[in-house]
């Protein structure tokens, strides 16, 4: 394993974008940073601009509004960067899928490497989420 | 000196300032994570961050300049690199420094300032444009009663601008910090170095929470990790730089142990910065030149006035 690969999957510097969620998706990730879970122990970061981003944790079902928005977040993030689906709401839209203002689901607009279901997921659930995306991408890379 | 020992002091001086200053920032930031009674992060973070940093792509956002985006991070790092072989090399040789090195080290310490300046009005983004300008007051507000904390110790080692010379006095009649105006000054001196690190209270050019990082909001990948490495140098060079003058840093000829006793104040000033940036809240930047201005400087004169008197 490479020492640019290794210091990667050490140093995950996550921007919150928050496309339409009810904000409890939201709560829940603010609730990794506290003490009771404390991600910064595996160097997991909040940052305040994409630029700065490896992963990009996209809460919320995405209406008309914010689904322009997220598309030129997105591309403004350098790369390497993992989109992460947080909630049943950017998984799969849940209950809103028939709503008037939703337009798609956020996997058709963009690649999304990881799905964390729940509404809200729980912080584990969370954890449990960013370390199979690691796994997946480090296996990905042994091929 | 020739050119070949010029270019050893310099890679002496970067390696030195890299690795304590990531040091630094690890203390502070598992102190950080102390306080708040988290764990914090592992000892090695600073350095997965920068090599991450270090391998990922840099994107220079549309409409900004770009030789000025991308060489904004190097002259911040190479004014830092020099800072501390100067420092460095004085406190092993400090017979050999040459006259004036003492405002040379002033003038160089400001330039990664600067380079946070030119970087973010560089990066055509309003918010990092808004960051500079904040990082332009701080230096107004700061400098001043800078500048006044350090002429006392040169007033002390008989009105001279030579480091080496300070640091031979302070060997011989004791440390400028045992005096009334001493104590002043430094204290000065160590709020002036948390502004000039821009660290909570003074943390407005950056602002997380309200500007988004301010002046490196438009920046990714290498150009990023050398900002964040000029900021974790800094963190050993300032600290250093006042030991020097204040405190008589490493007296090293005298005995060995004066290198640990040198190494556990530069832990206690890297608490001091720490705990007060834990313990306040962001000041707006019309308090802060208000607070420089209107109180720090006054003070600052009055140690230089008690300097003069031989207090
Ligand atoms: S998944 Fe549930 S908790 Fe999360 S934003 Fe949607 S409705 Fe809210």
């Amino acid at each position: 394993m490479s020492l640019k690969i290794k210091a990667l999957t050490k140093s995950i510097w996550v921007f919150h974008l928050a496309a339409s969620p009810c904000n409890n998706c939201d709560i829940e990730i603010l609730d990794l940073l506290t003490p009771r879970y404390d991600v910064e122990r595996f160097g997991i970061q909040l940052v305040g601009s994409v630029r700065h981003a490896d992963a990009i944790l996209v809460t919320g079902s995405m209406n008309r509004k914010a689904r322009q928005r997220l598309k030129r977040v997105i591309a403004q993030a350098a790369k390497p960067c993992f989109v992460i689906a947080i909630g049943n709401c950017s998984c799969s839209m849940e209950m809103f899928a028939n709503s008037y203002n939703q337009m798609e689901c956020l996997d058709n607009v963009s690649e999304v490497h990881a799905y964390i279901a729940g509404c809200p997921p729980k912080p584990e659930a969370m954890i449990q989420g960013v370390v199979a995306l690691i796994q997946a991408q480090l296996a990905a890379l042994k091929k | 000196m020739s050119i070949v020992q010029g270019i050893g002091y310099l890679v002496i001086g970067f390696l030195a300032a890299a690795i304590i200053g990531m040091f630094a920032h690890w203390f502070d930031r598992k102190i950080t994570a102390r306080v708040q009674w988290r764990v914090g992060p592992p000892f090695f973070q600073p350095v997965y961050d920068l090599v991450k940093l270090l391998a990922k792509e840099v994107i220079v956002p549309e409409g900004a300049s770009r030789f000025l985006f991308l060489s904004a991070p190097l002259f911040g790092l190479a004014a830092v690199s020099v800072v501390s072989a100067l420092l460095i090399r004085t406190v092993i040789f400090p017979q050999q420094t040459f006259l004036g090195d003492l405002i040379v080290v002033i003038y160089l310490l400001t330039i990664p300032s600067q380079a946070v300046i030119l970087g973010a009005f560089a990066s055509a983004n309003p918010l990092a444009s808004l960051g500079g300008s904040r990082e332009m007051k701080l230096i107004l507000s700061y400098e001043l009663p800078f500048v006044l904390a350090i002429l006392v110790p040169v007033i002390k080692a008989g009105e001279t601008i030579k480091l080496g010379v300070i640091l031979q006095h302070q060997a011989t009649e004791g440390a400028v910090i045992a005096s009334i105006s001493g104590v002043i000054a430094f204290v000065i001196s160590l709020i002036c170095m948390q502004a000039k690190l821009a660290k909570v209270p003074f943390d407005v050019p950056e602002a997380e929470t309200e500007i988004m990082g301010g002046a490196y909001i438009e920046y990714s990948g290498a150009a990023l990790g050398l900002f964040k490495l000029t900021q974790w140098m800094m963190m050993f060079v300032v600290p250093f730089f006042l030991m020097m003058l204040f405190i008589g840093a490493v007296n090293w000829r005298q005995s060995w142990l004066n290198i640990v006793w040198a190494a556990l104040i530069y832990i206690g000033i890297l608490l001091f910065i720490t705990l007060v940036r834990n313990t306040n809240p962001r000041l707006r930047i019309d308090q802060i030149m208000k607070f420089f201005w209107a109180k720090i400087t006054p003070i600052a004169i009055v140690a230089v006035i008690l300097a003069f008197l031989g207090l």
